[in-house]
This record gives structure tokens, sequence and C-alpha cells, in this order.
């Protein structure tokens, strides 16, 4: 039995443990059959012709964990960003663990999914919310919807905003042979409200996990929304990460995604503007090495007039690593005023690493700044002899232009903290001590 | 200090230096003049070790050891430094940083821990004063946005932060204006000592009115064809490089 078939045939079994007469019920009945007909998404396919998941499918993987892992806060206490107080939503194997986490309910919902999706009094949010801005058609997407029971839910009513960051961990143990993950956020910044997560899935051991992540985030008039995806998972650890954000009038949102890690990682990052003078920020940086493959697929739907995007993504591909950078902008006829742009650059610093950029421009309104450019080079032979001749040897003035290559995207990080923790990631994976305190 | 004998060196099979002999030692100042295209920035460059040229004949030795097989790095480690004619812009990296990295790569080499953070901060005061270097300036990205000028300030900046034995400053007088190049030739001049020396490359006799050397060659189509005293610069000056052109190489 294939792993379509396994998941498809696991979903009564999954479906009886929950409530049938929810409203959600519907929705996953329906995105079942969805994937059913649609089935994994394969090369043919315009979207994934520089993504195979053949190899990842191959694997047996569990769909549920057999049994609930446990984990000594010692034992993972690096991966929280621990140097400053955080709330803490934490996924063992895709359960919660209340042991690790800290949630709140004082003014805010900083909580679990599977609260929200059962208890009466989330239930006119849900109704509201959930599903609306996720893809019913986008095959991953909707098979993640028929499997939806846990993970983040965040909800900041109108003028607020939590104390602290918020961190939303998914850990993998790795008691299981290969695993399954596909947690479901759901996060809404209402009217002047403000938020700040950080999203990471970790696997602890080199067993092969497959996490198939979704969020839908929905940022209200006036809402800040900053979001950093930490992806420095594990060698056999594959991540297709789904996010969904709708946005209205006068609402800024920033995604930063860290991809340094990981056998596969897809990111399908889509925003829609709904409204005026929107702010959509969507940068990235990726370092990779050994066979390591990452693709970043961006959307950005410019539905209303005077809205801006701002796309930058860095590169830094060595050995075999492979990369693909796809950007699609749409900027509808009546989203005159649209200011979008997008940058994709990328340094390759090895003969066998490959990189795919595509910038993807549909544009029906006439009175728009639009622009972008994508580069795929070798470093600055130059600007290196400039370094060595200061005295800096060789493999570390390569870290240290490497490191000038990113600081950009690095410069909009609003948590001084994590911006050092990134900074010292990217000195690490490039294997250089930087004479300086990052 | 330095010998330089019958060097002979190209890129990519073009042969730029043809011969080149010069001998510096301690103490001394020796400017280096010639036209556009004889071969004045490629020895700079071959002295620092960059690789794209290629040594088919002759030698550069320092301090006793042949520099052919020496990395870019370790020369600076020994003491070796070029300003360069048209410096990197390097964003995301501010003056201060690159100067910490670079004075503490080279005390790394050399075995010795990073430099006590108050004492580089003590560094960096005396030197930026020396030059006359605001403050806010260090903390900008190196080179980045820098007017010529600014650029070539810093790179004397550079020099005096590392105390190099052998400093070549190549063009350092283009793209600066008087009063520039007055701070410039000033601090250079403040920072020579009996122990350290200077190789000065430029196209004008302008610079060696504030940096007065002990000796002026003459490079034309890649050999020295004339050495003599600072006489020799003014007397350049005013017959202009037609006149080396023409006279018979010795």
């Amino acid at each position: 039995m294939d792993l379509k078939e396994k998941l498809v045939s696991s979903f009564m079994a999954f479906e009886n443990n929950v409530d049938v007469d929810h409203p959600v019920h519907d929705i996953r009945t329906e995105a079942i059959k969805n994937f059913e007909a649609k089935g994994f998404p394969t090369k043919k396919e315009e979207a994934w012709k520089y993504t195979s998941l053949n190899s990842v499918l191959k694997t047996d993987f569990s769909i549920f964990p057999k049994e609930e892992n446990a984990l000594e806060y010692h034992q993972v206490k690096k991966y929280f960003l621990h140097e400053i107080d955080t709330y803490k939503i934490v996924f063992i194997d895709g359960i919660y663990s209340s042991y690790l986490s800290e949630t709140t309910h004082d003014g805010v919902d900083i909580c679990l999914m599977s609260s929200a999706l059962t208890k009466p009094m989330y239930k006119p949010v849900i109704d509201v919310y959930f599903n609306k801005a996720a893809s019913n058609d986008e095959s991953l997407t909707t098979l993640n919807t028929a499997f939806s029971r846990e993970g983040a839910y965040i909800y900041i009513p109108k003028n607020k905003a939590p104390k602290k960051p918020v961190e939303i961990i998914h850990f993998a143990t790795g008691n299981e042979a290969s695993l399954m993950l596909q947690p479901r956020n759901l996060i809404i910044a209402e009217e002047n409200a403000e938020l700040q997560v950080i999203e990471r899935h970790q696997s602890l051991t080199g067993n092969p996990v497959l996490t198939n992540s979704v969020t839908e985030i929905f940022a209200a008039k006036n809402a800040i929304v900053d979001y950093y995806k930490v992806q420095n998972d594990s060698e056999q650890a594959t991540l297709i990460d789904n996010t969904y954000i709708a946005q209205k009038d006068k609402s800024v949102v920033n995604v930063h995604t860290f991809s340094f890690g990981g056998k596969l990682t897809r990111n399908n990052l889509n925003f829609y503007q709904h409204g005026e003078h929107i702010e959509s920020t969507l940068k990235g940086v990726t370092i990779l090495g050994e066979k390591q493959h990452v693709d970043h697929h961006t959307l950005v739907h410019h539905q209303q007039p005077n809205c801006e995007s701002h796309q930058d993504y860095k590169g830094i591909y060595g050995e075999k690593s492979t990369g693909v950078f796809n950007g699609k902008i749409i900027v509808d006829k009546i989203a005159q005023k649209t200011n979008a742009f997008q940058q994709n650059n990328n340094v390759l610093i090895s003969d066998q690493a490959t990189v795919n950029t595509k910038p993807q421009l549909e544009i029906f309104a006439d009175d728009v700044k639009c622009s972008h450019g994508c580069t795929i080079g070798q470093l600055d032979e130059d600007a290196l002899f400039y370094l060595q001749s200061r005295g800096i040897p060789r493999k570390e003035a390569t870290g240290l232009l490497m490191y000038a290559f990113a600081n950009n995207v690095l410069e909009s990080v609003r948590l001084p903290e994590l911006k050092k923790r990134i900074n010292k990631l990217i000195a690490t994976k490039l294997g250089v001590r930087l004479g300086f305190d990052l | 200090m330095l010998k330089i004998k019958n060097l002979h060196a190209g890129v990519e099979g073009k042969k730029i230096l043809k011969g080149v002999n010069l001998e510096v030692n301690p103490g001394e100042i020796h400017a280096i003049m010639g036209p556009n295209g004889s071969g004045k920035s490629t020895l700079a460059s071959v002295i620092a070790g960059k690789e794209d040229f290629e040594i088919s004949k002759g030698s550069v030795v320092f301090e006793g050891e042949d520099l052919e097989e020496v990395a870019p790095e370790e020369r600076a480690h020994k003491g070796i430094f070029l300003s360069f004619q048209y410096p990197v812009e390097i964003p995301g990296v501010t003056v201060t940083n690159f100067m910490k990295t670079a004075i503490n790569e080279s005390r790394k080499a050399r075995g010795l821990e990073d430099m006590p953070a108050n004492e580089m901060l003590k560094r960096i005061r005396e030197k930026s004063e020396l030059l006359d270097i605001d403050r806010k300036f260090l903390s900008r990205s190196l080179n980045e946005g820098f007017s010529g000028g600014e650029k070539k300030r810093n790179e004397i900046f550079q020099m005096a932060m590392l105390e190099p034995k052998l400093a070549i400053l190549d063009e350092t007088d283009s793209g600066l204006d008087i009063d520039a190049l007055r701070i410039v030739a000033n601090g250079v001049n403040k920072l020579r000592n009996k122990d350290n020396a200077v190789i000065v490359i430029t196209h004008y006799q302008r610079l060696l009115e504030y940096i007065i050397p002990d000796f002026v060659h003459v490079i034309h189509d890649g050999k020295i064809v004339k050495s003599g005293t600072k006489e020799l610069a003014l007397e350049l000056e005013e017959k202009g490089y037609d006149w080396i052109k023409k006279e018979p190489v010795a």
C-alpha cells in the first residue's frame, strides 16, 4: 500500500475519533475527496517541476504515532529562543506537550488547535476563519485539511499584543522508525493587534520525518504580524510548509524564512491582499550543503490598489545542494498603484550545486511599479583578495562575504536575540569564526 | 627588506612585467612612477599576492623569504600591506568589525589571543584621529557608498591599524582633493619609522610633494627604465613620460 492509499484508508479511523457533527467535519470530508482525486504532486506539474517527492514518498511513514513521547527541557533547550521569555506551543511527535509549553488566555488566546476545533466557545472564530485562506485544490494542503486536528491556535483581539513572542516548535523524537506529521496552525490578529511568531520543526534523530504543515494567518486592519520560520532540521527531515496569509487594510505582515537544513524543504508561501495600503514582506536566507534541497514557491496576489510587497531571497549553495525560487506576483486590474518588488540572488560555492530561479509576473493593472531581479553567481574574487590582503584567510574571507551577502535580509528581523541566533547559525553553517561578536 | 629580481609576470598569457629589479630597505620611501599600462599596479598586486598574476621568471623575496608560494593573507601577516587603487565595497560589514577581524586573524596567525576590546578601541580612536576620520564613518559598511576620497582615506586608516612593515600605496592620490591629500600624506608620514618602508605608486608628482621619496623609479613597458632621487619626479613632471619612452633603455 502506498502512502496515498494508506492516508485515504486511515481517514475513516481518524474521523471516528472526532466530533462528526462539527462543521469542520464537512470541510475535512471534502478535503480528503480532493486529495484522493489529485494525489501527491509530481514533476509533471509546472509548480513541482524542480522538486520531486518520489524518494520521500517511498518511505513507509506512520501516520499516527503509536505512543506519547516525553522530552526533558534540557534535551531540547537549544532549539528554543531561550535568551528571552516566550510563549511556547510545543508538540512532540505531533502531540501537544503541556510540560514544555507555556500558553495563555490572558487577554489573548495562545493555545491549541485541538481545543479551538472542539470547544464551543471557539466555534464562532473557527466558522469565520478555519480553512478560509488555505487552498482547496492544492493537494498537499487539502491532505493537511483532511487530517487537521492539532497545531497552534493564536487569536489576538482588537488593540491587543501578547507580552512576548510566541514559539511554535514541533519535535520528532525518532521513536517511530518514520513519521508523518500534519500540523495545522490558525493565527488571527484582529484590528490594531500585534504579534511575533517563531516556528520551528526539529527532528532529534536521523529517522525520516515528513511534515506537511498548513498555517493560516489573518491580519485585520492595521494589524502587524512578524513570522519567522527557522528551518535547520536533520538530514532525513522533509518539510512541506504551506502558509496562507490574508491581509486587510493597512496591515503589515513580514515573513522571514531561514532555510539551513533538512533533506527537502518546500515553502509554499501565499499572500492575499484584501484591502488597501497593505504591506507584505517575504524574505529568506538559504544556506545549503550536501544533497539538500529547498524550494521557495511564493505568491503575492495584489487584489486592491495602493499596496506594497517586498521579496528578497538570498541563497548560498554548496556541495551537491539544489535550490529553487519561483516567485509569482499577480496584480489584478483594479490594483492600481501597486508597488511590487522581488529579488532573488544566489551564490554557488560548488561546481555541483544547482539553482533554478524563476520570476512570474501577471500584471493586469497599468499604473504599477513592479521590479524583479534574479542572479546566480560565484563569489567575487576581487573582494576575496581584498579581504585576504588584510590578513583574513580565504576561508574566513569567504564566510565574511557570505555573511555580508545575507545580511540585508537580517536587517528587517525585529527580534535582536533571534537575529543574533541566525547570525550565529550562518557563521556555523559556513564553518567560520568571525572575528567579532555577532 | 624587499628584493625583487628580474621579475616577469603576466595575466592570461599576456606579459606585463618584463624584468623588474627593485630593492627596498627599512626606513626608505620609494616612488614608482610611470604612464598608464606600464605595469605599476601589476607590480603592486604581485607583491601582495594576487593569484590572477602568473610569475614566469624571477623572484620576490621579503625578509629573506621567497613569496611565490605564500598566500595573500600570509603576506599580510608578515607585514605587507597594499592600499588598493579601487577598494572593494563590502556591504554588511562595518569598518570597525572588518578591522577587528583583520587584526585578530593576524594575531591568531602569530599565535596570539584576540586583542582586548579596550586596546582595540584605543587603537581605533588614535588612528581615526590621526586621519581625521569621523567616528560615525567607522560604523558604516566597508567602502559602501564611500566617495573616492573616503575610500582612500579608509585605506590609509587600515594601514595605520595594521602597522605593516611594507606599505604599498597604489595610486592613493587619485580621487583626493588637496585637503584630503594632505591629511593622507600627513598620516603616512606620521606612521613612518626606521623599521618600515613605503612604496608609493603614482602617475603624478603631486603626492610626492607631501610624501618625500628617497628614491624614484620610472617604470615603462614592464621594466624600471630609470631610477634616481626625488628630483627625477620633478623632471618627469616637466618633460612628461614621452621623454622616458624615447630614451633608449640603459
